[in-house]
């Protein structure tokens, strides 16, 4: 009973900090630019395939690790650069079209450079379990969340402690007046694709020992760490972590209490109910909006 | 009678109180100005009148009735109409049309007519093509009676609002600072607009920096200081009321 | 538009529709040609919410799929006579959007593009899970679509029974956009409060487009599950809703003529790029990418400005 519940929670938790890791990479890109990065997901498969396929090249693991988010981050600013800053000005509507066009366009050249397979990578510390409470954990699942937790301390102390993280923010909160003062918005916006893709590339390498990885994985992933960042309210850091667990945990749940094939509906179910009472998310900027 | 009457208002965002323990009323036929420096809370109340903000507490009764619970679209069937001190205007739509969307309420707009294009409505659309170009010429927009309204200058789109507020017949006519950037000879016209509006039996309550404007046109006065009020009364009351010239007009600025 | 150049526009349309069969040279065109028709009717609806009412929408395959599956499941498994399906479909769909719509509509920007992303992909789920009702991914065949005795056999017939449907979809959607209504939903995209203190009830006007674009959506669909010989849980996926806005946004928000150019370069595209095979995706993306990037306002209007621009 009890064993069973905590392999959920676990199994939730570990899906949910992927979750968390893409939802802030959606948050951290809305915050530069208002633009919702529809192609996030496919930073998630790119940083795993990358990886994946240095490894099995040979590569000695921790150097293909750094190579593939370095790989991945100038994919991002690569789209910043030539798909986002030249339409920044279109609607949100023509956005959303952009960066769909831009995850399908990056996919099919996924399943070029690579192939239609499913491809997995050795765990990095073994796969012997550890027991706790009757529940497997396996060494994987540590290096995840011990990832997510440290990219997220880290992402922590760059906004509030640094003077790029600083300008990011002040640019967020208002653009022109950021400008006036002197920060390089142009800067921050690429500053941010290549955060946002550097975040997606750990979450898809650290998790890829777990689920495998195809050119096809990022679609869902992306799909959810949009709901993550949704559910925690567009824009706040703190809310798209919660927003990850609480959709990675509800999934978990839901797959082992009522039904596998429901588990993708359940997250949006939640989400749906959550806007309804609460427009701007869990955690969104409250406040009546000014006319 | 009064046609609107303020009691106890209150506004809070988060920690500033915008409009605070505010009272007053405006009888018909009026030209009823409220001023008060920046911040003052002349816009959230005009927010708070016509339904697009609820009060933290306090009454608005309009005719009579309180406006608690309705939202701006039922007040303007009760016959409120405005303009915003910061641009509503449609910019997706020519200009003629966003005069013809004042007209609204006083057009068939049943879904199934409307579907078949039944010769009602296209009665009522020429009806109300006619009557906005009408408008237009009133508020000195011939020139743009074919333009689309992203093309036309700011004045041009602080009258048009006018126009499209005045299309809804209203009783009582809200304007948000309608001479901002405005040049001088502009805001004669308007002016003149806003006088011959009130003349026609519509009640105005005006905001608006332009004290030259203000004093020559209006029958009464509300002065707002950090969302209190400050003062009332005829312009001649108000100009010569210490507390005014202390906190607002600084000593000979009117 | 104007009275005229309406009446010009639907008459350009239906002359184009009419010439059309004699310029397709085998029924394999003629079937590209039906589902252009099917894909125009759609977009034209989602059009009046995304163009006019400036409403994003990603989740409208779901009522598609919502309508199609109703007309399989009750003309294949409770015999139902295929019109009357068709009806109970849209009547369910129309009810449905209906309940959702207040709630949902309420959610500006992105937060309603999540919402209508979660609907849409909660639809395409149950159908590819309830296998006992939908037949699950495998799909379901509705058989053809007859009324009375009347059965409705091949590509051309289909040919002509859509493209009179497109053209009535368009002659409604320009009255509803040049009426009342129309200049409402057009006024509440431009600014919700502005229209609602000239007593525009911008809620009601949100729901009820959402309604007519669902219930246009789902008699295409109940159409549709008639004309494929196997309807597939993929036509109400998200991809197929991303692939509708696509067209709508390619053709040029709020034109209705846009709609139809969209759906129609969009449907065929894919037909084009089978010889690139492998290449579709990178080509379909870019293509995706590039129009929006140098025309965000889409096809039909950009030509349009173009053109005006040189006839002073
Ligand atoms: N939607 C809102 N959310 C938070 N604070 C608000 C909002 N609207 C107004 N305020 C605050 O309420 C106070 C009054 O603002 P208001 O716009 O009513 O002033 P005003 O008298 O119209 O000033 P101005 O002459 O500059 O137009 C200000 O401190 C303003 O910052
Ligand atoms: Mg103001």
């Amino acid at each position: 009973m009890l064993s069973a519940f905590l392999q959920f929670l676990i199994s939730g938790v570990t899906v949910g900090a992927i979750y968390a890791l893409c939802g802030l990479g959606f948050s951290i890109i809305y915050n530069a630019s208002h633009v919702i990065n529809f192609a996030q997901g496919e930073f998630i498969m790119i940083g795993a395939m990358t990886a994946v396929s240095l490894v099995e090249a040979g590569v000695p693991m921790p150097l293909a690790i750094l190579l593939a988010i370095l790989v991945t981050m100038a994919v991002g600013v690569l789209l910043e650069k030539l798909a986002v800053e030249p339409a920044r000005k279109a609607s949100v509507t023509t956005l959303i079209i952009i960066t769909i066009g831009a995850s399908i366009f990056l996919r099919g050249l996924a399943q070029e450079v690579w192939d239609k397979n499913f491809h997995k990578m050795d765990p990095f510390s073994g796969d012997t379990p550890i027991n706790l409470f009757g529940a497997v954990l396996m060494p994987q699942t540590l290096w995840v969340l011990g990832t997510a937790l440290l990219v997220i301390l880290l992402l922590a102390w760059f906004f509030n402690r640094t003077l790029e993280g600083k300008a990011m923010l002040a640019t967020s909160f208002n653009p022109l007046a950021a400008q006036l003062m002197g920060i390089n918005t142009k800067r921050v916006l690429m500053l941010s694709f290549g955060l946002s893709a550097a975040l997606g590339a750990v979450g898809g390498i650290v998790i890829t020992p777990i689920t495998f990885t195809a050119y096809d994985n990022g679609i869902m992933l992306g799909l959810k760490g949009f709901s993550a960042a949704v559910l925690g309210g567009l824009g706040n850091g703190f809310g798209a972590v919660a927003g990850g667990l609480i959709v990675g945990i509800a999934e978990a749940m839901a797959a082992g209490y009522l039904s596998s094939a429901y588990k993708d509906a359940v997250a949006f179910v939640i989400i749906l109910l959550v806007l309804v009472f609460l427009p701007n998310g869990l955690f969104g900027r409250k406040g009546t909006e000014r006319v | 009678m009064t046609l609107l009457r303020v009691e106890h208002l209150n506004k809070e965002f988060g920690g500033v109180h915008a409009v605070s323990d505010l009272a007053f009323t405006i009888n018909p036929g009026t030209i009823h100005s409220i001023i008060g420096p920046n911040g003052a809370g002349k816009t959230t109340l005009f927010n708070l009148i016509t339904g697009v903000y609820t009060p933290s507490s306090g009454s608005i009764l309009f005719n009579d009735v309180p406006t608690a619970g309705k939202a701006p679209y039922q007040l303007a069937e009760d016959g409120m109409s405005r303009t915003f001190q910061n641009l509503q205007i449609f910019f997706n739509m020519p200009a003629i049309e966003n005069v013809m969307v004042g007209r609204h309420l006083h057009l068939d707009r049943r879904f199934l007519p409307s579907l078949l294009r039944l010769p009602g409505i296209a009665k009522g659309d020429a009806q109300a093509r006619e009557k906005s170009t009408e408008l237009m010429r009133f508020v000195g927009l011939e020139a743009y009676l074919k333009a689309d309204a992203d093309a036309m200058p700011y004045g041009a789109l602080k009258r048009l609002e006018i126009a499209r507020a005045l299309a809804a017949e209203p009783k009582l006519l809200l304007l948000d600072e309608p001479a901002a950037g405005l040049n001088a000879t502009e805001s004669r016209e308007i002016d003149e607009v806003i006088v011959k509006v009130a003349k026609s039996g519509v009640t105005v309550v005006l905001v608006e920096h332009d004290m030259k404007m203000v004093m020559g046109i209006s029958d009464h006065i509300l002065v707002l200081d950090y969302g209190k009020k400050l003062a009332e009364g005829t312009p001649d009351q108000v100009r010569n009321n210490p507390d005014v010239i202390k906190a607002y007009l600084g000593g000979g600025a009117a | 538009m104007s009275g005229l150049s309406r009446w010009a526009g639907l008459g350009a349309l239906a002359i184009f529709l009419a010439a059309l069969p004699q310029a397709l040279p085998n029924n394999y065109y003629v079937d590209v040609a039906v589902l252009a028709c099917f894909n125009a009717i759609i977009c034209v609806g989602l059009n009046l919410l995304i163009g006019y009412a400036g409403q994003i929408s990603l989740g409208h395959a779901g009522f598609f799929g919502l309508g199609a599956y109703a007309s399989a499941v009750l003309v294949n498994s409770y015999g139902w006579p295929p019109l009357l399906a068709l009806l109970a479909g849209a009547a369910i769909v129309g009810l449905m959007a209906f309940a959702i719509a207040r709630p949902v509509l309420k959610l500006k920007g992105h937060y309603l593009a999540m919402a209508t992303l979660g609907i849409g992909i909660i639809i395409s789920i149950v159908i590819n899970t309830e296998a006992g009702i939908t037949g699950g991914p495998d799909g379901i065949a509705a058989g053809p679509f007859s009324i009375g005795s009347f059965k409705l056999a091949g590509e051309r017939d289909w040919y002509w029974l859509m493209a009179g449907l497109l053209l009535a979809t368009v002659w409604l959607a320009t009255n509803l956009v040049d009426s009342p209504v129309g200049r409402a939903l057009r006024a509440l995209h431009g600014s919700e409060v502005g229209a609602e203190v000239v007593g525009v009830d911008t809620a009601r006007y949100k729901v009820m487009v959402f309604v007519v674009s669902a219930v246009i959506a789902s008699v295409a669909g109940s159409l549709f599950a008639h004309y494929t010989p196997q309807l597939t849980p993929t036509k109400a996926d998200f991809f197929k809703s991303i692939e509708l806005v696509t067209m709508v946004v390619f053709g040029g928000m709020a034109s209705t003529f846009g709609a139809i150019v969209g759906a129609a370069f969009l449907t065929m595209l894919p037909q084009v790029l089978t010889v690139f095979e492998d290449y579709e995706p990178v080509i379909l993306g870019g293509i995706m990418m590039g129009t929006m990037i140098f025309m965000p306002k889409g096809l039909v209007p950009t030509i349009a400005a173009l053109f005006n621009r040189r006839r002073p």
